[in-house]
Formats: C-alpha cells, structure tokens, sequence
C-alpha cells in the first residue's frame, strides 16, 4: 500500500497537503484554470481557420481565396487549381494529406497532453507541454514546407511553365505570382494557438510556483528518511 | 460641308449657352465631389489626378461640350443615363425582338442591351437550338407545326412577367409568337427558353401574352380568325364558320411549365382580337380585350371590294370583350367544352349564354385594354379616334349583373356604352397604348401625332397629381410613329414611374444611315417630375427585327444565376443531369454501332481529345463544363455536324447524331476562354466503314 503512493508519488508529483489547499487555494487554481483555457482554445481552433491567401487579378474582381483549416482547405480551390494547372503545379488536394487526416486526432492528443499535466504537479509537466507550445511553428513549418514543396517542384511540360519560374509564396503578407498580387495572413485558429502556447507557458509558470515548495519539501522529507534509515 | 464649318457655327450659335451650361457643370461636379469625398472608397474617386477645383473641371466638360455641340440638355440627359464603367442599371427591360423571333433584355437608364434571349430563332452564341443534335433543339421543335414543319424565325411582340399580387416577381418572362401562334416560357434564372408551345386551335396570335395577378394563366388572344380544327372553309363563309379564339395556359410554378392538359380555350366572334389585359385587385378575375372588325370584312380588293383595311374601319365602333374567368373554370369544371383538334373549347354559344363573354362598345379600331394600377378603370385607345375611353370597371360589373339588353349576331351580351365609360378623354391622334406612373398619370403613345401623351386619372390617383382629373397635361414628340410604350413595372399594381421607353416603329434620320433597312428606335423619356417635363434623354437604336412591346422591372427583382449551381446542370430540367460527366470518367465506349462520348471541359482542354468514330455510327455525346467560375463559359463546336454548344459554368448538355461523311473533324472551344483558348481543341476522326 505504501509502495504504490509512493509509485504514484513519483510519477504525479507531490499530492497537495489539504491545509495548504485551503491556505493557498489561489496558487493552485490558477496553473490549472491557465492550462485548462489553453486545452479549451486550442480544441476550439480547430474549427477556425489558420491561414488564408487572397489572390487579386485583373479578370478576378471579385479576388480569389483560399482558407487552411487543420484537417481542410476552402474557397476557390478548384479555381486555384484550374489556374495552377497552366504552371504545373499539383492539385492543391495532394498537399499536406496525411496531416490533414490526422489533424483533429494530434490536436485532440495535444489536449489530453495538456489535461494530463495538470494532474502532474512534478517538472514531468513541462516535458507533456512542450509539444503544445511549439505547436504554432510546426503548423508554419509544414505549411511553409508544402508550398515550396508546391511551389518548386512544378510541371515542365506544363503550359505556362516557360514564363513562370518556380516559386514560393509568402507565408504571410504580399507576394506576386504572374498577374495575380496574393495576400497571406494568419488567421484566428492560429491566433489561438499563439494564444493556447502563452497561456501554456504561464501556466507551467505558475504551475511550478505552486508545485516546487511542495516538490522541495517532499525532497527535504525524503533525504532525512534516507538519512535517518 | 466639312467638320470644321460644323464647329464653327455651333460655336458662335450658342456661346451664351455655353455659359449657362459651365457654370451647371460647376456646380453639378462640385456636388459630385461633395459626394464622393464622403465616400469612403479611395477607388471611388475618379478625379484625383485632376486635382482642380470644381470650375477647373467644369471647364474641361463645357469644352468637349462646345466641340461637340452639345447644349444644356443635352448635358442634362447624359448625365442622368450615363451608367459609369462598372456600374450597374436600375431597371432592366425585357423588350420583345420582333421578327428576329427573340427577347431582348436592356437595362434602363442607360439603354445597353445585355442580351438577346434565344427565344423562336436559333441563337448560336446560346447554343440555343443550332442544328438537330442539339439537346434544346427539341423545346424549338415543339413549336413546329403539326407536320413537322420546322419554324425557324418567329413574330415576337408582348412579353410578359411573372407576377405575384398583380406585381413583377422576376421569376419568368413568357412572350408570344404571332406569325403561327406560339407561347415560350423563359426562366429567369437561367434567362432561357424551356417550353415553346403551338396553339392546337390558331395559326396566329397577338393579344398575347398577359398573366393573371398570380400568374396562374397566360392569356393568348388569336387574331387573324379561321376555322378553328384548320380545315378549309370559303371565305364567303366566313360569318358562319371562321372564328377567334382565346386561350387559358394554365402556368405551373412548381414545374416551370405551363401545363397543356389543363389550358382551355374559348371560342369567340370572327372579330379581329386584340390586345388583353387581365384585371387586378378590384377587377381581379376578368379579362379585358380589344377587338377590330366587328365589320367582319373580308378584303377582296381584286374583286372590288373594299380593301380590308377600309373595310375593318367602317363602323364607329367595335367591341371591347369582357371575360370572366370563374365562368370559364365553372364552365370546363362541368365539361361544357367541345374537344376540337383535341384540345377543350368553350363553344361561342355556352361563353353568351352562360356569360362568360360581354361586349362593351369601344372606338373603332382600338389598340390596347390597358387596366389602371388600382384596377378600377379599363382604358381603351382607339387607334382612329383622338380619345382614350376609360371604363369603370364596378359600371361594368353593375352592367352585366343587370344583363344586357342587345346582343351582336352571335348572342353575345352588348353592354350599353354610356353605362360603363367613366370618361373620355382627348389625347391626341392615333392613340395606342397606355400605362401608369406612380404620381397619378397615365401615359398613351400617339402614332400619328408621333407623340406620347400624360394625363391625369381621376378616382383614387386624384390625390396623387395637383392637376384637374382626366385632362391632357403635355405632349412630347418621339422619332418616329411610336407603336408601344412601357414604363417601370407601369402595368403593376404598383408603377414607379421615373422611366418610360417610347418603341418607335421608323427613326428615319436618327441614325447613322445602315442601308435602306433602318433600325427602329427605342427612346427613353425622364418622367419623374410630372407637370408638364417629360423630357427624351436617350435614342436607342434596335438593330434586330421590329420590337412590340417590353416590360421593365427594378433590377433588384431579378435573383439570376452567376453560375449553375452544381456541376452537371441539365438547364432544361433545372436538375443534376444523370448523364453527367465527373473527372476520371471520361472517355469513348462502343456498342455495335452505338458509340458513347463522355467529356469533360475544362479551361483549357477538353477530355477526351481524340475520339475516333467510323462511318454509320450513332454518336451520343454527353458534355460536362467542370467550371464553377463566373464567367468561365466554353463552346463546343464540331464542324461537319452544324454543332455549337454554349457550355455555361457547370452546364451539362448531351447531343445525338449519325455519322455520315468520313474525314477529320476538329472540335473547338467558341468561347475565348482563356489565354490557351485556342488551343481547346481535340480531334473527331471519322474513319471509313
């Protein structure tokens, strides 16, 4: 009995003494209720979208868009791709598949990842937030890495591809490709996910203000009963 | 006399004016760019560059009017039609296209055609009907005449808007045929025609076509009478066995068609019909007729006769023809029809006696039963006589419900003239047609003054207009021999004024000169201040058979389609087309002798783009657009096969036809499509058998 507390000790940190939850209820709720509201607002991103491009030409005076979502692409992608087809470039679909079917399932595991260190009051905490936290880069760096990846490798045979030169669009603001001038800007998903990774580093902030007393203490405890034994 | 002598003389003929006409402008593009600094678009500024004070500007405008001789009107009317680049009309105007056979649509104030609606005629920038494989050749073909006689041009006059509560819904637009009596419905979704149908009973049409407040009938009045089943009857006899007829299309919203098996018709007087007008509000459930010829001439100027055009005009008066239509729904509802040429008929004799029909008396040779918004009053333009003759409609229901005392040869119902007319009132020569404004006026086109006419109406418009009731207000001259005229939404219960279209039948020196064939003229007359302004602010030349008539409805109305709204749009069955054509299933199949094409289309290319046939093979050719951008229309062309197909974003369309000739076929895209049009192409190679 006392050898699994002592497991669970471990694995989970030091448990809160009740006087001291009573005491200093603030210090303890507020890692919790930062991380809990990062969980919230990365889950809700996935219904937003995290970036778009708007693309202005002459015979387009309506423009052009397009919206990245986590697990999908919307507005005028068969156009996109109709025009794309005359510089080579691959079907907008073909980009970014297998991270777009397992979206939602990592974004739901980032969350359970930020669940569970709450629950972990031990610096193992920091190590679960971690991916959370440079989330919002891995999403650039994908992004980043399939537009070039688009944009570099087009279809010589192609049509147009003697007066288009293989290209890379801006992740963010203004580009210009042929007679089209593209707008990319971040979108409120990914600002949440910006906010999500903030809220997380305060909140292992504070998470370890709360917890690295009790962890010093449980120490202290310990070296003097291995001490005394 | 050169350019220059030109210039020269209206310079010094109208400096004054000049002045005048600056200090306007000034002041007009002060308020301009009043305006525009509001505005909070920086596109929306045109003038920047200029930079200049207002008179700078002004300036600039009073010398280009200088140079071209334009006076302060004439300014004045530009401004107030001028539809900037980008802009958008107000009003749109669904003009009939005369012989041409199509409709015209136009939008108001600045009178530029948008369209030319394939309506009887084969229109090949629609792909409308062009060549027998064609999937809308058949909805043309349903027109033809019971022998299979092809119809390629028709007589178009009087289109008609769908209504709801007796006002425009912009739904659909049906318009008549004359030359062989033919009604097409048109939606206006699409802006095309789905259903053309041949009157079972007359050859030709003309008091056609009018729709019922709710749109539940398309009226067609015939005008030239024969016997009605088409047989052979002597002219000699033509009291005994020619006749009119009047039909009731029935028109079914939820299918977009009108229904043929519950349409009726009705017998009527070998009396030349005219133009009808179906009641409203108060007069809801009758319909209103002209008629010309209660002379029953026959012509036989060879023999010595009267001309037919003397003859018709004998008598003083002829006879406005009242329908009822619960009677008639009463009398098809307890079978009291006749099936001639298998189609029911109200016989002549059950429409007096069960009162179906009335006549009241009208000036010789009318033209147009106009109702006023309010549906009290009934007004008649008789061609040959200077006045238009208002009816009251509640006279004409305490009228019949009196019964009447005379009846013509056929024992139909004569109404007492002094009973039903409310007033006549003096207009001008030749009056033709009449519509309203919103302020209390009605306006009537006067071919031989060549002149349209505003006067005021009296009962429930009297508080609308400050001017005495029933009396002619001003006259202004149109160029020339104004036939119809319409104004904005002006047959409604609701006008609204602003605009009328005057439809000159001559323009004579208006024009460039194009030969000896001139176009007619439609003229667009400022009415919004009522009084005595009423202004010509537009010459529009028609370059396409003779317009009739138009209806001009608020732009805002119309909810047209920028694109079909899925991919494999069957336009004909406004559905997804089970023979659609998805990417990854194209290609050529063989069957016996039956081959199948499945194509895609797509800027720039067509899939398949080569597809080999032999001599005697049957080629069904199902095409898909894959489009879903605005604009992004492709044609398909196949030379060898009179084949052109107007592919819209997302249409559908499937054509048939037999392989005769071998040789090498290139397809084509007829649609500038892209920056790689031209290079939509594939082959049709058709080997020997």
């Amino acid at each position: 009995m006392l050898r699994i507390n002592e497991l669970k000790e471990k694995a989970f940190g030091p448990r809160i003494p009740r006087e001291i939850v009573f005491r200093d209820r603030f210090r303890f709720i507020l890692p919790t209720l930062l991380m809990l509201i990062a969980a919230v607002v990365l889950f809700i991103s996935t219904f937003f979208p995290y970036w778009r491009m708007e693309m202005d030409a002459p015979q387009y005076p309506r423009g052009l868009e397009m919206t990245v979502f986590v697990n999908r692409v919307e507005g005028d992608v068969q156009e996109v791709d109709t025009l794309n087809h005359y510089i080579g470039m691959r079907p907008l679909s073909e980009a970014g598949e297998l991270e777009r079917s397992l979206a939602v399932i990592a974004i739901g595991s980032l969350v359970l990842l930020i669940v569970s260190a709450i629950f972990i009051h031990n610096p193992c905490a920091l190590l679960l937030t971690w991916p959370v936290l440079l989330y919002p880069a891995i999403f650039l760096a994908d992004l980043w890495y399939w537009m070039q990846n688009f944009g570099m490798n087009l279809d010589e045979s192609a049509p147009l591809s003697s007066i288009i030169e293989p290209f890379v669009p801006p992740l963010i603001g203004e580009g210009k490709i042929a007679q089209f001038t593209t707008y990319a800007s971040w979108e409120s998903g990914f600002w949440m996910s910006m906010s999500a990774s903030v809220l997380i580093a305060l909140g292992i902030f504070f998470h370890r203000r709360a917890y690295k007393p009790l962890l010093d203490e449980a120490k202290a405890v310990q070296q003097s009963s291995s001490g005394d034994q | 006399m050169n350019g220059s002598d030109i210039d020269g003389l209206t310079l010094t003929g109208s400096k004054r004016s000049l002045l005048t006409v600056s200090s306007i402008m000034a002041l007009v593009l002060l308020i301009a760019l009043v305006g525009c600094t509001s505005d909070e678009d920086p596109t929306a500024t045109p003038s920047s560059s200029s930079n200049g004070s207002g008179s700078q500007v002004a300036s600039g405008v009073s010398a280009i009017a200088a140079e071209r001789g334009l006076t302060e009107a004439d300014i004045e009317a530009a401004v107030k039609t001028y539809v900037p680049s980008g802009g958008r009309d107000e009003y749109i105007q669904f003009a009939s296209g005369g012989h041409s056979g199509q409709m015209l649509v136009i939008g108001l104030p600045s009178m530029r055609l948008l369209k030319v609606v394939g309506v009887y005629t084969p229109e090949p920038w629609q792909g409308w009907a062009v060549g027998d494989a064609s999937s809308t050749s058949h909805i043309l073909d349903d027109g033809n005449l019971d022998d299979g006689t092809d119809l390629s041009w028709g007589d178009t006059h009087h289109p008609a808007l769908s209504e709801t509560a007796g006002d425009y819904d912009g739904e659909w637009a049906f318009i008549n045929e004359k030359a062989n009596g033919r009604i097409a419905v048109i939606d206006l979704r699409d802006f095309e025609t789905k259903q053309i149908i041949k009157n079972p009973l007359s050859m030709s049409n003309h008091g056609a076509t009018m729709v019922t407040p709710d749109t539940e009938w398309v009226i067609e009045g015939g005008q030239f009478p024969a016997p009605l089943d088409g047989s052979y009857a002597a002219i000699e006899d033509y009291e005994e066995k020619y006749r009119g007829v009047l039909t009731m299309w029935k028109f079914d919203r939820s299918t977009g068609r009108i229904n043929y098996d519950e349409s009726f018709a009705i017998e009527t007087p070998p009396y030349w019909q005219d133009l009808c007008d179906a009641g409203k509000l108060t007069s809801a459930g009758l319909i209103f007729c002209g008629s010309f010829n209660s002379e029953m001439a026959t012509g036989g100027i060879e023999d010595g006769n009267p001309p037919l055009e003397a003859g018709i005009s004998q008598a003083d008066m002829d006879y406005l023809h009242i329908f009822d239509i619960k009677k008639m729904t009463d009398a098809v509802a307890a079978g009291k029809t006749d099936l001639i040429n298998g189609f029911p008929v109200i016989s002549l004799e059950t429409a007096a006696t069960e009162g179906i029909l009335h006549f009241a008396p009208e000036p010789k040779s009318p033209h147009g039963a106009d109702v006023t918004p309010d549906g009290e009053f009934v007004v008649v333009s008789g061609k040959l006589d200077p006045h238009v003759t208002v009816y009251s409609v509640p006279k004409i229901k305490a009228a019949i419900a009196a019964g009447a005392t005379e009846h013509d040869v056929f024992g139909v119902g004569i109404l007492d003239f002094d009973t039903v007319v409310e007033v006549q009132v003096e207009v001008g020569l030749g009056p033709l047609h009449t519509q309203f404004d919103n302020q209390g006026y009605a306006y009537t086109s006067l071919f031989l003054d060549s002149a349209v006419a505003r006067w005021t109406l009296g009962g429930s418009f009297s508080d609308l207009h400050s001017e005495p009731d029933w009396e002619l207000i001003t006259k202004t001259p149109v160029h020339y021999n104004i036939g119809h005229l319409a104004t904005a939404e002006g047959d409604t219960v609701s006008p609204d004024g602003k605009y009328l279209v005057a439809m000159n039948k001559w323009s004579i020196d208006r024009f460039n000169v194009v030969g000896p064939l001139l176009p007619q003229n439609f003229q667009l007359l400022d009415i919004s201040e009522g009084g005595e302004t009423m202004p010509v602010i537009y010459d529009s030349p028609i370059g396409v058979g003779e317009p009739h008539y138009a209806q001009i409805i608020k732009a805002d109305k119309l909810n047209a389609w920028e694109v079909y709204p899925e991919v494999g749009w069957n336009p004909e069955t406004m559905s997804l087309d089970p023979r659609a054509v998805a990417p990854g299933e194209e290609g050529v199949t063989r069957d016996g002798n039956n081959v199948t094409v499945k194509s895609t289309l797509i800027r720039s290319h067509f899939t398949p783009e080569r597809v080999r046939v032999k001599v005697g093979d049957h080629v069904t050719w199902d095409l898909t657009n894959l489009e879903t951008a605005f604009d992004a229309t492709h044609g398909f062309a196949l030379p060898g096969q009179n084949i052109n197909l107007s592919l819209e974003p997302g249409e559908h369309q499937t054509i048939e036809f037999d392989v005769t000739d071998e040789g090498v076929f290139t397809f084509y895209c007829t649609e500038f499509c892209s920056a790689l049009h031209l290079e939509m192409a594939g082959f049709f190679l058709v080997a020997p058998n």
